[in-house]
């Protein structure tokens, strides 16, 4: 089962080495990362998405609060949060169907960032479902490249 | 203001927090640091012969004083040589800080001679690591690395400091601060779960203590016997927790596991309650996991969240300090027994006594070769239990945690978790001079002590009066017994006679050396040994065939256990 974890970290060199060295010594997977700043510029944020089973993430959460450099860790469950994630697709538009591409842009309310005369590149955010069924509808005409960053989530409500 | 260099001002750090010995071995890129402690009169420096050794010795002075040991070494292959001894002391949770030099900033990761990213190799052995980029940053990092190592659960921590860090200059008055807002260890218990647990106990029928080197670091050893005593209920022990409760009391079952006391490992087949403090449930005690203890539930108490319910589900958990714990747990214990009378499990007590009578550890006292069961047992009589105990890893090892009665915490030191061949020289090394008032002991065995012979020199050079107790059976023991029991007796390079006359290695040395092949010398040896104000070596030809029993097969329950009598058969 994937599990979302949000962890807040002090923004130093070395810290993300430590997590994902974690991770792999202890035998988990991590399907998705991603990390970024936060409003206060000596905190960072690390969220991960991990496929492990319900006792095996009670570990993993209990092993992370023992680096030195982790602040907070939040559990986050799909249904208590939004998830997005953020995807920059390259479609190939050589066979006459950027009409088409456009269409299936315009459904998903993906925003065109850049065109040329034989490509396309779409911006789309969203939970991983729908970036899921965006990228099957495009296959058919040909996709050039496929960007697609980790996973970041919120609690629901004012919460923290 | 004096400005001083980053060298000056970590060992102006290092005496604020207290050191006495830094144990460790120059090379390029601490020059620095060396040239300060050259004219330094507060702080001894002890050179050793490999590195390996330095963080050995600093782990056993840690353990036999409680205090947090140091050692030191150059960029490279200096860092990388205290490796084992870094992961040693983070497997059985020792506080040291470890200080290594680095090339200058300006050439990290340019692959500079004697360059290794000594940080990222220490990550998963490390509590925690430091590349000190600043020098303005290194008075915190000291205070926060001897703050982090000593704290929670103990562990070592390494500092990374590159030369251009160690020459830089820096304000004479700078303080050291702490700040790590992501590291709250929790030392008070759960009120409302200790009460539960206290309850608990009171109405159990069958319980057991069961202790582990958490106990020796909290110092909870007193009020652990306190509280055994008080509720009249046994003690079973790791290695590691061996001292945590006097051995030669009535309610020890001394040590449990693989090679452990019969009598403990089925008063955990019997037990309906187990109390554990400061133990992780290491592999070599539980046995095949799934079988063990199965009638109990759990009361675990450990500073340490991520070890409750690692292995063993719990049903109790209690995150603390084990004094802090077990002296509120005591307290409460005491409330219920005024409220609602004494409970005593005599029943329960005579039926583990009865079995401690019954199977008791066993050698063949009419043997006329030397049984090594016999020097530990006569070498316990001899100090009467008032010594420091070092053990090298295999079987010197497990005879000794058998044979040797520990009466006292942070008087038995042995690696445990990462099992390291080569320990207990250096850790007597470093026990002794931490321990001067007491008598050190390294017992030993032929394979493990010559990985780090080399030392002799340490010891005779700096007057540390360690007696080496060698019990020689020209193997590799341990490994040829499991050869013997489970791979049809084929010795794959297990046996290693006649490789060096230890005598005449450490006299070679400047130490003093005697051989001893008959049973009937043993205690004249033992006792001349403890006479001589010096280092001196003891070898004893034991007998080579004698194998370690009881013993769990690996991969079985701990009820299943192997002694001499089934393996004859």
């Amino acid at each position: 089962m994937n599990h979302i974890i949000s962890v807040l970290v002090e923004n130093k060199s070395g810290v993300l080495a430590k997590i994902a060295g974690l991770f792999s010594r202890r035998g988990f997977n991590i399907e998705s990362l991603s990390v970024g700043p936060t409003e206060n510029e000596k905190i960072s944020r690390i969220t991960i998405v991990v496929n492990v089973d319900e006792d095996s993430i009670e570990q993993v959460t209990k092993q992370l609060h023992k680096l030195i450099n982790v602040l907070k860790i939040q559990k986050l469950s799909p249904e208590q949060s939004i998830q997005r994630e953020l995807v920059l697709i390259k479609v190939n538009t050589e066979n006459k169907s950027r009409a088409e591409i456009l269409e299936i842009a315009n459904i998903f309310r993906a925003n065109v960032v850049d065109v040329t005369k034989n490509s396309i590149i779409l911006e789309l955010t969203g939970a991983e479902s729908k970036i899921n069924a965006f990228e099957e509808l495009l296959k058919p005409y040909g996709i050039l490249e496929f960007v697609r960053t980790g996973m970041i989530a919120c609690a629901r409500g004012k919460k923290i | 203001m004096g400005k001083i260099s980053g060298s000056r001002m970590l060992l102006k750090c290092l005496i604020n927090e207290g050191v006495e010995y830094i144990f460790g071995y120059p090379g390029g890129k601490v020059i620095p640091i060396y040239d300060a402690i050259y004219d330094e009169k507060k702080i001894k420096h002890i050179l050793v012969r490999h590195e390996q050794c330095a963080a050995h010795a600093a782990d056993g002075y840690a353990r036999a004083t409680g205090k947090t040991g140091v050692c030191m070494a150059t960029s490279g292959p200096g860092g990388t040589n205290l490796i084992t001894g870094i992961a040693n002391a983070y497997m059985d949770s020792i506080p040291i800080v470890a200080i290594t030099g680095q090339v200058s900033t300006s050439e990290i990761g340019t692959d500079a001679f004697q360059e290794a990213d000594i940080t990222g190799i220490t990550a998963p052995i490390t509590k925690h690591n430091y590349l000190v980029k600043n020098v303005k940053d290194l008075p915190d990092v000291i205070k926060e690395a001897f703050y982090i190592a000593s704290t929670g659960r103990p562990g070592p921590v390494l500092v990374d400091i590159p030369v251009d860090v160690q020459n830089a200059l820096i304000d004479e008055q700078t303080k050291g601060e702490i700040d790590l807002p992501g590291y709250k260890p929790t030392i008070k218990g759960n009120l409302k779960q200790i009460k539960e647990a206290a309850n608990k106990i009171y109405h159990s029928k069958k319980p057991v203590l069961f202790a582990g080197g958490g106990v020796i670091s909290s110092n909870a050893s007193s009020i652990l016997t306190e509280f055994a005593d008080f509720a009249n209920i046994p003690v079973i022990t790791t290695l590691l927790g061996k001292g945590s409760y006097p051995e030669n009391k009535k309610l020890s079952l001394g040590m449990a596991g693989m090679h452990g006391t019969k009598y403990a490992n089925m008063a955990f087949n019997e037990t309906d309650l187990i109390i554990a403090v400061g133990v992780r449930f290491d592999d070599r005690v539980t046995g095949k996991l799934s079988e063990f203890a199965k009638k109990a539930e759990v009361i675990h108490i450990d500073i340490d969240p991520a070890e409750i319910g690692k292995n063993v589900k719990v049903n109790i958990p209690i995150v603390g300090d084990a004094t802090s714990v077990l002296n509120d747990l005591f307290s409460e214990y005491k409330k219920l027994v005024e409220i609602k009378g004494k409970v005593n499990f005599d029943e329960w007590v005579n039926n583990v006594l009865d079995w401690k009578e019954k199977y008791p550890l066993y050698y063949d006292k009419d043997s006329n070769l030397i049984k090594p069961g016999y020097i530990i047992e006569t070498l316990y009589e001899l100090t009467k239990g008032d010594a420091i105990i070092c053990t090298e890893v295999g079987q010197n090892q497990m005879w000794s945690a058998q044979f040797f009665k520990t009466l006292y915490p942070r008087t038995f030191i042995s690696s445990g978790g990462l099992g390291t061949m080569g320990f207990g020289f250096p850790a007597s090394i470093g026990a002794q001079l931490g321990r001067p008032d007491k008598m050190v002991f390294d017992i030993a065995g032929d394979g493990s002590f010559q990985m780090v012979s080399q030392e002799l020199s340490t010891a005779v050079v700096n007057k540390i009066p360690v007696k080496i107790i060698l019990l020689n059976n020209s193997s590799l023991g341990m490994v040829k017994q499991w050869q013997e029991l489970f791979y049809k007796e084929r010795y794959s390079h297990t046996c290693i006679e006649g490789c060096v006359d230890f005598v005449k290695l450490v006299e070679a040395y400047g130490g003093i050396g005697f051989r001893v092949k008959e049973k009937k010398e043993v205690r004249e040896a033992l006792k001349k040994a403890m006479e001589i104000n010096n280092l001196v070596l003891i070898e004893f030809i034991i007998e080579p065939n004698e194998n370690v029993f009881p013993m769990v097969p690996p991969g079985f329950p701990i009820s299943e256990m192997l002694d001499h009598e089934k393996v004859k058969k």
